[in-house]
């Protein structure tokens, strides 16, 4: 597993823009939940604008959208940091800020350790995964591959 | 004893034939009676009765036979009628992670996740309601095994997730559902000094309890 690492892609599609007290509850927790995330054990990398704190500048489907991109050592390290951490809380509010999307919003991808995934690479595996469903290329948290291309038992993580 | 050891002690039919008789009588009954009735010896129906008593299916009360008082009277009869425990046993084994699993997904689908906690709430608060004792025994008894967290006053943290195999597969919809099960249980026991929030670790609940000032 040590030659893989977990890519993950999410968008949102913005309620209100950023720079509106709407979207407060949302911007105030940008800089602690990056700051736990860069300090989450497994933590590989994750995709920042020009201004370099966040991604939140990078916008490859519109102005209203944003994307989060990063890469982690472990199924399990992503995990614990999306759901078994502070970071449960913003995903639980999510719909105060964010618009519901019928379609997939979040893909994961196994990458050779040391591919940093480019935005490109990542709007196509979710755009494979919207088109064709979960695959070993293009997967979700609850159905999801390992690196060898094996479906994993649901349940496996904790 | 377990319910099902309970259950299990029902697996002899002579033993079986002595229980439906003696629940099906509207008196206390000896062992002569359940003896003539399944049509066994008495030593052995009272074998069958003495189990069936430790299992828990049956109580035994000792009593003098109704029209023999008083001196001469004898000693009391040992007498058996149904136990005042309910036994329950699911078989086959029920499955109630599917359909749980299939709803979740449907609320989910539908972007219901505020509808499910109202309705979590309100489940919440009417069990609070009604529940005796301190706020962590009643997490106790719905499994949550709640612990005092080291070195935080006051904060009570719970290490096991009773809605566990859902709450893996939905884990925001599940956490927010309990999130808001907690804050109604605390509602409805009138604990307004507390407050419950959501700080998820691995391996624990979701949840954790603190003291409304306690505002880290």
């Amino acid at each position: 597993m040590t030659d893989h690492h977990l890519a993950q892609l999410n968008v949102g599609r913005l309620r209100h823009p950023l720079d509106t007290a709407e979207a407060a509850g949302f911007v105030t927790g940008l800089e602690p939940i990056n700051a736990l995330a860069d300090n989450s054990p497994g933590f590989v990398w994750r995709l920042v604008d020009e201004e370099g704190r966040d991604a939140t500048a990078i916008r490859p489907y519109g102005d209203d959208m944003i994307v989060n991109l990063s890469v982690w050592e472990s199924f399990q390290a992503l995990w614990d940091f999306t759901y078994r951490s502070d970071h449960l809380e913003y995903i639980r509010r999510r719909r105060e800020w964010f618009t519901r999307m019928a379609e997939p919003f979040t893909v994961l991808w196994w990458v050779p350790a040391g591919h940093l995934p480019s935005v490109e690479e990542a709007l196509s595996r979710l755009t494979r995964l919207r088109e064709a469903g979960p695959a070993p290329e293009a997967f979700t948290f609850r159905h999801r591959y390992e690196p060898d291309g094996a479906l994993a038992a649901t349940g496996s993580a904790t | 004893m377990s319910d099902v050891e309970a259950i299990t002690a029902l697996g002899d039919p002579v033993r079986r034939r002595v229980y439906d008789y003696v629940v099906a009588q509207d008196h206390e009954v000896g062992r002569a009676e359940a003896a003539d009735a399944a049509g066994i010896q008495r030593t052995l129906a009272a074998f069958h009765l003495d189990r069936l008593a430790d299992a828990g299916l049956l109580d035994v009360v000792f009593r003098r036979p109704p029209g023999r008082s008083g001196p001469g009277a004898g000693r009391p009869a040992k007498l058996y009628r149904r136990s005042a425990v309910d036994h329950v046993v699911s078989l086959p084994p029920r499955d109630y992670g599917t359909p749980a699993a299939l709803l979740a997904e449907v609320v989910e689908s539908l972007g219901a996740e505020g509808d499910l906690e109202r309705v979590a709430r309100r489940h919440g608060r009417t069990a609070g309601e009604s529940a005796e004792g301190g706020v962590e025994e009643v997490l106790a008894r719905q499994g949550y095994e709640p612990y005092r967290a080291d070195g935080a006053a006051g904060v009570v943290r719970m290490r096991n997730c009773p809605f566990h195999a859902v709450a893996r597969e939905f884990p925001p919809l599940v956490c927010g559902m309990n999130l808001a099960l907690v804050e109604g249980l605390l509602e409805g026991m009138g604990e307004t000094e507390l407050r419950a929030r959501m700080r998820a670790r691995p391996g624990e609940c979701c949840v954790e309890i603190t003291s409304k000032n306690n505002d880290d």
